[in-house]
């Protein structure tokens, strides 16, 4: 085996600034859960194409299997442990336990990520583009009724 | 910086098309060059918008100016894809993305079971065994698009800096689809077209997200009075570049844009299309699906009715 | 009722919220070595020689194993025990697992499988259900079952068929496929093991812990008391992680080899090699009907393709044929069917079990019949609806059955016989019904099929049952039922499931089982237990209304010690007096009726879903959030076959393992869904509850198929509707030949002589036999 090249990293997740040494080629989905116990953050396919590893960098949801975290270096990472305020819990999060919008609840880390990027910036999303802002993110358990509808609901309170 | 690192070296810039490929061992690279120094502006000007490689898909697909002026633009860099995927992913990497096939963007172990064919690692085409080349699609989005606004890269490299067409940025071999020197660096668009300019893209795909197009249409028209003064309708995965529908455009100078044209154009431009079974649903299909998108493309710059996906 | 029938969240949504909840890859314990497996290259080949050598030298690597050194075969069902956690003879599939390595790293476990040099004799592979039919150029893939690559056959007759079809007015023949799809959970499948003091313990995301424990106590030669499985928190099953795993046994196999904790998470293409789907099926079905519409005999043929090994496939080719019978009432009833083995990765349950086929066979062939004799397709199936509280031709008890009402509902609010007529827009109708859990076990025994123990202290209450949960809801369940029968709420209960070490027995969660089978056995242990804290309570001389629960229970602990009361299920015995019997029969039945309004494109072939409406009898919603979830989600399942999902091969590999390749709908391709409960209150279930996670499904596809029609006057005789297949039935009626896609002909088959059984006496007992 070739030798890893390891890299010295101090990434911002959650508001927390954390020192790292990791192999360089690792992603940042890999360095969050492996090496951060940030395990919140799921995969589905480590290659883009389910969404369910989605975290927010600066805000917007992006694809952790497809980050590597050298380039992430003073930009903020936020994961599903970083949605909550303290034991509270954020509204997003309160809606989607009162109306069943996660089954297994193996898709709904990134969803709600990504509804929480969606809603700080739309606080008035329509259904339709509630659809468009989600549509990276697969769920095979819901068919996303109960999503729309606590994504909905959660906006209704946030306002 | 390329140039001496070698070939084992490649550039990365959102990373969403050279990631996946790098895990499924479909590139073996000794370094990755990261282009994140790239600036990132959208700059207007009166008669042209220049758009730095570094912008984000999601960037170029929000920005007013060019939903207003060069809304096809804008249309595909917000088709490509998803939301999260298109924070990420840039128009510079949209511009270079690889060539694609099924029998090619397998991971290493099912390629290695299906045999390897000559795009990588192999010597024989698997989609067509008895031609010499490979066949593998074409499938940006944006790159047809900005080959219809007259779109001009410019390129960075050790030879220099050179500014050329986005046509230009391509050849019609599936493996070797890029044009440009290896350490040439794609440093920005420009988008030239006149106030009058219309333009639409029109993406065929499975899904509403995610997927890539299996067939899709950019169209650029200048009109004068209610007459095609001159236009551009180029394609995208059928065939291993852009396609522009050259009879097509020549056929519409004059014209006005009323159904019975736009039926007959898009006719004309679909001939040229050869889409082959290596991407999603069978080729027939993609190849009668062609004239639909040209079609409902056109529609909408002649503002007549909403496209597939509108 | 104070919880049950409330809709109340689910008592591990926060975990699941916060990201806490931990799956079987979330788990980390020290010292973990990470797994790969070898697979095989080829669809069908023998296996010369394997050299582990170069990988074992590789720095890092700890174990390599291969399949000398877990020689024993094992399998879901007791008949077809044909698997191998690692094949060291032959390889049956492009997938099938050759060796495993252990190592400190994944890129290092990787590499040493790059090191593993197998030799192989490659076989000409079986592909097709036709090509297994036929004498193998090579040899079988299985040395069972015959002829040829024949797995299963079976053929049964109840009734007077033939006098059945004599008496029609009208007979029809019609040929349907489903292709084959599979259940793709968002949560890859994961397990790790660890060896200590002499015991295996397993964390595995399965549906199944007992069976998984049987079978790693079959493999590893380990008696049952000796290994522990528990269930991890579940990324979604569906039934794909229903049968006992490879990756399973070999981690455990490596974790008692190294000493270490050994985790395996497949990859996503592995996850597609593990497969256990929905099989392809190709139907043939013949019916004949009176003028007025009434079905007199029925006769069904299926040929499935059940891929390379056995796994739940006998049961799985019965349930092609058991279920017609139980939404229409068919007097004279013949089912043949067949499954073949071929060169893919096996097919098994995935949600509805072998009836989703058949169901889109029987309800398209339905539309066709209506469609001859020119009645409304809705008014010639009300005709035949089965009754409540009678027995099927074939011995199955139909107790509880809300078709009328859910047939009322969806056409009613989808204004299916107003609705709008202009090109290219349509509507369709079905029905299904679907189990609450299998009366028989998937081994034979008398033994409880569900048993929950409570336990009642100074701390609260304390429910512990072997039930897993994967996302269904099924541990709220549990806790709505205990609650509700000791004054207190869900969230009040604390449960201990899924852990083969501390909680009694639940066979798992497939056949939609749960609710029914642990319900009933929850509330068995929780009125015991309230019976303890009356007579406590009572004994002092204040009611139990009088009192808090904390009071209630320190009575009862000082008047009776430790509080422990347990409670079970099983199924009555109501299968019928014939071989077979044994798939089909339910304690209850749920029912479903759907309308599917779609916008089709002659030209182009594409299809829009505008809207569905379901209505599910349940029986009765013990929280109706969670039965929503259920419909939605099976509705959701529905579509994605219906239209898009497909299993397909290419030169003996699979065309497309990844997600991108392999459509899932997003949230762009999913129509508003318009849910309606209904609810009968089933005699047996637990407040009268039955299934919801699976029965939706079934009516979709075939209700997308009759909009489809309905639009363009196509039928699409095969799942899923891609719209090059409407083209091309657009463009064959254009031409005038007949307006349709899909098979031409069904295969002759050489189905065994058919077995009569004679039909239930009619006025036969419908609780026992
Ligand atoms: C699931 C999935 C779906 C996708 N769907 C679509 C789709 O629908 N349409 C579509 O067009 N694309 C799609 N893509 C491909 C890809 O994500 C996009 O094309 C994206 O725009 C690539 O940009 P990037 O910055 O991430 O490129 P990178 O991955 O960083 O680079 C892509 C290639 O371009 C080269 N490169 C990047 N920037 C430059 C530059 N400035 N100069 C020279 N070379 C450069 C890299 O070396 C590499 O070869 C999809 C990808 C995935 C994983
Ligand atoms: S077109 Fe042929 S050569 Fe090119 S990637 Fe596909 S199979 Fe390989
Ligand atoms: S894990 Fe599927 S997109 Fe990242
Ligand atoms: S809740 Fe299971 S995948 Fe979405």
């Amino acid at each position: 085996m070739r030798d890893v090249e390891r890299v010295v990293l101090i990434l911002d997740v959650n508001g927390e600034a954390r020192q790292l040494l990791v192999p360089s080629h690792k992603t940042l989905l890999e360095v969050l859960r492996e090496d951060m116990q940030l395990t919140g953050t799921k995969h589905g396919c480590e290659l883009g194409e389910c969404g369910t590893c989605t975290v927010l960098i600066d805000g917007k949801p992006q694809l952790s299997c497809l980050l590597l975290p050298i380039q992430l270096e003073g930009r903020a990472i936020t994961t599903i442990e970083g949605m909550a305020n303290g034991s509270d819990l954020h509204p997003l999060q309160v809606a989607f336990a009162e109306l069943g919008a996660a089954q297994c609840g193996y898709c709904t880390p990134g969803i709600l990520l990504a509804a929480r990027s969606l809603l700080e910036e739309n606080p008035r999303p329509t259904r339709d583009e509630i659809r468009e802002a989600l549509a990276g993110n697969l769920c095979r358990c819901t068919g996303y009724t109960k999503i729309l509808q606590a994504v909905e609901l959660a906006a209704e309170r946030l306002r | 910086m390329a140039a001496e690192l070698g070939p084992r070296a490649m550039f990365v810039a959102g990373g969403t098309d050279l990631f996946p490929k790098l895990k499924r061992r479909q590139f073996e690279v000794d370094s990755l060059i990261g282009l994140d120094f790239l600036p990132r502006a959208i700059r207007n000007r009166s008669d042209e918008c220049v758009i730095d490689a570094g912008v984000t898909l999601a960037h170029a697909s929000h920005d007013p100016h060019l939903n207003e002026r060069f809304s096809g633009y804008a249309q595909a860099a917000g088709h490509v894809s998803s939301p999260p995927l298109r924070n990420a992913g840039t128009i510079g990497g949209n511009l270079c993305v690889d060539t694609r096939c099924n029998y090619y963007d397998m991971t290493y172990e099912w390629r290695k079971a299906a045999g390897f064919c000559l795009k990588k690692d192999g010597d024989i085409c698997l989609v067509a065994p008895s031609s010499p080349r490979c066949w593998a699609v074409s499938s940006s989005d944006t790159a047809p698009m900005a080959i219809a606004l007259d779109g001009l890269v410019t390129l960075v490299g050790a030879s220099g800096e050179r500014e050329l067409p986005v046509t230009a940025l391509y050849r019609d071999d599936g493996d070797r689809y890029m044009a440009k020197q290896p350490d040439e660096v794609v440093t920005c668009l420009r988008l030239r077209r006149s106030l009058n300019t219309r333009s639409a893209y029109v993406k065929l795909r499975r899904r509403g997200s995610i997927d890539f197009p299996i067939a899709g249409a950019a169209v650029a028209v200048e009109l004068d009075g209610d007459r095609v003064e001159s236009c551009r309708i180029v394609l995208s995965a059928v065939a291993s570049y852009p396609l522009e529908a050259k009879a097509a455009e020549e056929f519409l100078k004059g014209r006005r844009l009323q159904e019975d044209v736009i039926r007959e154009a898009a006719e004309i431009a679909s001939k040229p299309a050869k889409p082959l079974d290596n991407a999603d649903l069978s080729h027939f299909w993609r190849k009668r699906m062609v004239r639909v998108v040209v079609e409902q493309a056109l529609a909408r710059v002649s503002d007549q009715q909403p496209g597939l996906d509108g | 009722m104070r919880v049950v029938g409330k809709p109340l969240p689910k008592v591990d949504a926060a975990a699941k919220v916060t990201g806490r909840a931990l799956y079987a890859d979330d788990i980390a314990l020290p010292r973990t070595l990470h797994c790969k497996i070898l697979r095989s290259p080829h669809p069908h080949a023998r296996i010369l020689s394997i050299d582990t050598a170069a990988a074992k030298r590789i720095p890092g690597v700890l174990a390599v194993i291969t399949g000398l050194d877990l020689p024993i075969k094992f399998g879901i069902l007791p008949v077809t025990q044909d698997e191998r956690a690692l094949e060291h003879e032959k390889v049956r599939y492009v997938g099938d697992p050759i060796a495993a390595v252990a190592a400190t790293e994944e890129e290092i476990a990787a590499a040493a499988c790059d090191a593993i040099e197998v030799e192989y004799e490659v076989l000409e592979p079986v592909m097709s259900i036709e090509a297994a039919l036929q004498t193998p150029k090579d040899e079988r893939i299985q040395d069972y079952g015959g002829p040829n690559n024949v797995h299963k056959l079976v053929a049964l007759e109840f009734g007077d068929v033939e006098g059945g079809f004599s008496r029609a007015d009208h007979v029809r023949e019609d040929v349907f496929f489903f292709q084959g799809n599979t259940h793709l959970p968002m949560e890859q499948h994961s397990a790790i093991a660890t060896y200590v003091d002499g015991k295996v313990t397993l964390w595995s995301s399965t549906q199944v812990v007992h069976y998984v424990h049987r079978a790693l106590s079959k493999v590893l030669e380990l008696p049952m008391h000796r290994i522990r499985v528990i269930g991890a928190a579940h990324g979604g099953g569906f039934g794909g992680k229903t049968d006992p795993f490879a990756h399973e046994i070999i981690v455990s196999k490596l974790a008692m080899i190294t000493g270490r904790p050994v985790k395996c998470t497949l990859t996503r293409e592995e996850v597609f090699y593990a497969h256990r789907g929905r099989h392809p099926v190709l139907m043939w079905v013949r019916t004949g009907v009176t003028r007025d519409g009434r079905i007199t005999a029925m006769h069904f043929r299926s040929a499935l393709d059940g891929g390379a090994y056995g796994s739940y496939g006998v049961a799985s080719t019965f349930y092609t044929g058991a279920l017609q019978t139980v939404t229409y009432d068919i007097p004279a009833y013949r089912f043949e069917g067949c499954r073949v083995f071929t060169n893919k990765p096996p097919c098994g349950p995935k949600r509805g079990h072998g009836t989703p086929q058949p169901r889109f066979a029987l309800e398209l062939h339905l539309e066709k019949i209506a469609h001859d004799i020119g009645l409304d397709p809705v008014e010639l199936k009300r005709r035949n609806f089965v009754q409540p509280n009678t027995r099927t031709v074939n011995w199955l008890r139909v107790t509880s059955c809300g078709l009328e009402e859910c047939t009322d509902r969806v056409i009613n609010a989808s204004r299916f016989h107003d609705r709008e007529r202009r090109p290219g827009h349509g509507m369709g109708f079905a029905i299904s019904s679907y189990l609450s859990g299998a009366g028989t076990a998937i081994y034979w025994n008398d033994m409880p099929h569900s048993e929950v123990q409570i336990k009642v202290d100074r701390g609260g209450v304390t429910a512990y049952c072997g039930a897993m949960e994967i996302g269904q809801g099924s541990d709220s369940v549990l806790a709505t039922i205990v609650a509700e029968e000791l004054g207190l709420q869900p969230s009040d209960i604390r449960l201990v499931t899924a852990d083969t070490d501390t909680t009694p027995i639940d066979l798992g969660s497939y056949s939609s089982r749960v609710t029914f089978m642990a319900g009933n056995a929850a509330l068995e242990a929780a009125r015991k237990m309230r019976a303890l804290l009356v007579e406590a309570v009572e004994a002092s001389g204040r009611r139990i209304d009088d009192v808090t629960f904390e009071e209630a229970s320190m009575l009862a602990e000082a008047r009776f010690g430790t509080l422990t009361t347990a409670g079970s299920y099983t199924p009555p015995k109501i299968a019928g007096p014939y071989k077979g019997s044994g798939v089909g029969p339910s304690p209850a039945y749920s029912y479903s009726a759907c309308v599917v309004d779609v916008d089709a494109d002659a030209r182009t072939g594409l299809i829009r879903v505008n809207k569905v409406w379901i209505a599910h009898d349940v029986g009765r919603a013990i929280n109706p959030l969670l039965v929503e979830g259920q419909v939605e989600g099976s509705v959701y399942m529905g579509l994605g076959e219906a239209l898009m999902e497909e299993q397909a091969f290419r030169k003996g590999l699979h065309k497309w393992p990844s997600m991108l390749e392999y459509k899932s709908p997003t949230f762009l391709d999913m129509p508003e869904i318009e849910t309606f409960i209904v609810e009968t209150i089933d005699p047996e279930g637990p407040y009268g509850a039955k299934e919801a996670g699976q029965g939706p499904l079934l009516p979709v596809p075939p209700a997308v198929c009759a909009a489809v029609h309905d639009a363009l006057g196509v039928w699409i005789d095969e799942i899923p509707v891609t719209p090059e297949k409407v083209v091309e039935a657009v463009r064959r009626k254009e031409k005038g030949e007949p307006a349709r896609y899909g098979p031409q002909r069904f295969p002759p088959i050489p189905y065994p002589p058919t077995i009569k059984v004679e039909p239930p006496p009619k006025d036969a007992a419908i609780t026992a036999i």
